[in-house]
């Protein structure tokens, strides 16, 4: 903690904020408290004067867009990044935290949203890890893998503990970081993002987890960018904006449409205007198509698919069933093995990138920072990747800065990229602003077949916004749109049909009008399709 | 380390040592052979052993170590002059192991402290190597005309060692016994203590393992301090095992092929130590081929294990990944 500023004298009456009603838990002091907490990364306030709190057997959620200072607040609740100013008080008292050591000690844990669990180890390898049991020097593991087995028994989460992480699904994961909270000795647990990779059904479980934590005592904080769920499971809301502590409300004074406009500070269309499709001839046609893995395994499992002009097909699915494999063999980053795919009559199965670009096939890719953008360039260079070799960007093998620039210009504004500068490295832009650079790229010509993979991840709500409008103006401009997305929401407001994959394989397809979430989730898991429908086509 | 890996070498190594016997004239005894073959074969795998091992320590913690090969030479020089300068053989030893260790601190210092990338900062530590210990012993050893303290003595297991071929075996020098006394100690270590825990932890996710409360700074400078120990102790081998006189770049490349029997090894110390016998039999039959009257030339012999660890890494018999962190600096935001 750099500053001296931890007076234990500071008032107690400050410790509210917003001013809304008695929580449904019993009042008491909290057990875990941040007093006017700031931080700054160079230029940037993380952190403004930020007062938050949980009481023993309270869940507390924390909600905020995508940079808003959630997860800075959490690094210093947590001892993992140091305030500038402010104290971190537990039980009433000011606490020097200045490693994960010390929170630890003091009843903190945390679940983070990148798993901090060592793949090659076991499950009680992971637990073990800064409190070795240790018998003459030698490791020693026994009397600790009964105990995971108890406390795993007792909160409802079957686990291994001599499996190894590696082999374990990401839900089972996640349960094995709160397995080593709870064996650290929790008071408070903290979860980033904790449903972020979870199906319906593992994020139900999830909470069933949560709340029998609380009931025993556990204070809990969750963050989360999701409306529905905080208003599920959170006794009480704490909303950031911008580094501040936006306000603060409890379910059942809250709706989604005051959730987001105090997350985002105007109001929001949480609803995507569309109107009803009006699908052509076939345009994607994905016929038996396998494809394996990185390590050689069938990822795809023999997928048929097509999808029309004018018309968005979603694919649902938890992640690593396929989709991503799906996605890279029908834009040509990824070999097929057997099966093919066309666009209208156009066979492109082994056909090269750039083929299928002039084709007409535009790419929203998976993980932007990797296959969208090249970091380092500028936005104006990232904006002609797929047309720098034909005029007017090249004449006579030189590049034309002018045409480039111009282009630019048009697009930034066009597009809604800030800061509109098309000089600005793309590296420093950020997620929504990043994605918005690639949709420009890609929808700024004459496009057939837009294929967009989870393209408002880590995006803010302001920008997911945009997207979703702008996959929709493809949509009505005439073009195929397959829609990879791991949030079911993204897909039931976008898309005209969904299909869900699992095990490499579709193993349903309904109408998202009349489609039920439950239903998803269901085929999401492996379950049996109530109806696999007609619309499979 | 699977075992069929480790079967998979030491079948190499018998195959080495058999194809010797098979090829060797007949005016020359089939026992002579043997036991020529172990003794030159463990001679030469003590300093890859124990620059293995070092590796090990370094790269298990998630920084890269090609630092080997000046980590030793300098041990090498500082080792003699230890010994030359108080006529004590120990005292040598110990020299060495405190040139590897202050060698080793640098290269944490460049890559742990500084995030200097971990190959830069290995290859300006050999570099600096080859220079100061090349000026020194010409400004030093050779002005001064300082004499060697003379060769550690090969300590004798009692009848064991008088046994027919594999009597060398059970008649080394200290330092070779130590390298192999290492390599279960690191096995145990590394493997089986919570320290050994925090060390793999540290080389794999060093975000989980400081979230774990554990201060990867200092398991690094540690681990990688520890392995310039070994490497200092494999440097002493040069200068106070094989021959009682310091020559420049008397280290030929011994680290670097260390480093591939780590490698070659899966990052585990009996692979490591496996390998660097696959490289010392194969060096065996290379430095023996004239004498055992084997008509293939011995150049193409020694190149026996270059070509198997190339065959190795292209990952026929079973890919092994480096500690995942390998490479990369830690930087606690």
């Amino acid at each position: 903690m750099g500053s001296g500023t931890h007076d234990r004298n500071a008032g107690l009456a400050m410790n509210v904020v917003g001013g809304s009603g008695g929580a449904p838990v019993p009042q008491e002091g909290y057990v875990l408290e941040a007093r006017g907490l700031t931080k700054r990364y160079g230029s940037l306030l993380a952190n403004k004067d930020v007062q938050f709190g949980v009481r023993r057997g309270e869940i507390v959620a924390l909600l905020g867009e995508n940079g808003a200072g959630k997860t800075t607040l959490m690094n210093m609740l947590f001892g993992m990044t140091a305030p500038d100013s402010g104290s971190v008080l537990i039980d009433g008292e000011a606490i020097r935290l200045q490693s994960p050591r010390d929170a630890l000690a003091l009843g903190i844990g945390m679940v983070h949203q990148h798993f901090m669990l060592v793949p090659p180890f076991t499950v009680a390898e992971n637990i073990a890890l800064g409190v070795e049991p240790s018998r003459r020097g030698m490791l020693d593991l026994g009397d600790l893998e009964a105990q995971i087995t108890a406390l795993g028994r007792r909160f409802g989460i079957d686990i291994d503990p001599r499996a190894f992480v590696k082999d374990l699904s990401v839900g089972q994961q996640q349960r094995v970081e709160i397995i080593k909270a709870l064996y650290r000795g929790a008071r408070v647990m903290i979860l980033d993002e904790p449903t972020a990779v979870l199906t319906p059904q593992e994020a139900d479980d999830l909470f069933k987890v949560l709340r029998g934590l609380a009931h025993e005592g556990t204070g809990i904080v969750f963050i989360s960018h999701k409306l529905r769920e905080v208003l599920d499971l959170a006794h009480r809301i704490v909303v950031m904006r911008r580094g501040a502590v936006a306000g603060e409300v409890l379910p059942r004074d809250a709706s989604p449409e005051s959730l987001a406009s105090l997350m985002v500070g105007r109001d929001v269309l949480l609803r995507v205007e569309k109107a009803k499709s009006v699908p052509g001839k076939p345009m994607i046609v994905v016929r038996d198509l396998v494809v394996n893995d990185d390590r050689r395994v069938r990822a795809v499992d023999g997928v048929s698919l097509s999808v029309r002009t004018g018309e968005i097909v979603g694919v649902a699915g938890v992640q690593g069933n396929g989709q991503t494999e799906l996605v890279e063999a029908i834009t040509g980053l990824r070999t097929t093995q057997s099966g093919s795919f066309h666009l209208s009559d156009r066979d492109l199965t082994r056909a090269t990138v750039r083929d299928r670009t002039d084709a007409g096939l535009a790419h929203i890719p998976e993980d932007r920072q990797r296959h969208g953008l090249v970091l380092p360039f500028t936005v104006e260079q990232n904006m002609i990747l797929n047309r720098y070799y034909r005029a007017p960007f090249s004449r006579w093998l030189v590049m034309q800065a002018k045409a480039m620039r111009d282009q630019a210009r048009d697009l930034v504004g066009r597009f809604d990229v800030r800061p509109a500068n098309p000089e600005a490295p793309v590296g420093s832009l950020s997620g929504g602003n990043k994605q918005k650079v690639i949709i420009a790229r890609e929808l700024s010509r004459d496009v057939r077949a837009l294929v967009a993979a989870q393209p408002t991840r880590g995006v803010d709500v302001g920008s997911i916004e945009f997207i979703h409008g702008a996959l929709i103006a493809a949509r009505d401009a005439g073009a195929a749109v397959l829609l990879v997305s791991a949030e079911l929401d993204e897909l039931l407001a976008v898309s005209d049909r969904i299909m869900v994959m699992f095990r490499g394989r579709i193993v349903g397809a309904v109408d998202s009008a009349t489609a039920s979430r439950e239903d998803i989730g269901l085929m999401m898991a492996g379950g049996v399709s109530p109806e696999v429908e007609s619309v499979t086509r | 380390m699977t075992r069929g890996r480790f079967a998979f070498i030491i079948g190499c190594i018998g195959l080495l040592i058999g194809g010797a016997e098979v090829l060797r004239s007949p005016d020359v005894s089939a026992s002579i052979v043997a036991a020529s073959m172990l003794a030159t074969m463990l001679r030469f795998a003590t300093p890859l052993t124990l620059g293995a091992l070092a590796g090990l320590l370094c790269e298990r913690s998630g920084v890269a170590n090609i630092a080997i090969e000046g980590m030793m030479l300098s041990a090498a020089f500082g080792a003699f002059l230890g010994a030359a300068a108080t006529k004590n053989l120990l005292i040598g030893v110990l020299a060495g192991m405190a040139v590897g260790v202050a060698m080793a601190t640098l290269h944490a210092w460049l890559s742990v402290t500084l995030r200097v990338d971990q190959i830069v900062s290995g290859t300006v530590i050999n570099i600096m190597a080859a220079g100061i210990t090349g000026f020194l012993s010409t400004e030093v050893v050779r002005r001064q005309a300082l004499v060697g303290a003379g060769l550690l003595p090969a300590l004798r297991i009692p009848v064991l060692a008088d046994l027919p071929v594999v009597g060398p075996v059970f008649q080394q020098q200290p330092i070779a016994w130590v390298a192999l006394l290492l390599v279960p100690i690191t096995h145990l270590v590394i493997f089986h203590t919570p320290w050994g825990l925090r060390l793999r932890s540290v080389g794999e996710l060093p975000r989980a393992a400081h979230a774990a409360g554990i201060n990867v700074i200092r398991t690094r400078y540690t681990a990688v301090m520890i392995g310039g120990a070994i490497a200092g102790i494999g440097g002493a081998y040069f200068t106070l095992e094989s021959v009682p006189a310091f020559e420049p770049l008397m280290t030929n490349g011994r680290g670097f092929i260390a480093l591939a029997a780590l490698i070659f090894g899966g990052w585990t110390p009996a692979g490591a130590w496996a390998a660097s016998l696959l490289f010392g039999a194969a060096n065996a039959l290379h430095i023996n081929a004239q004498q055992f009257g084997i008509p293939v030339p011995a150049q193409i012999v020694g190149m026996f294990p270059y070509l198997l660890t190339i065959v190795i890494l292209a990952g026929v018999i079973g890919r092994v990944s480096p500690p995942a962190a390998v490479g990369t600096p830690y930087e606690a935001d």
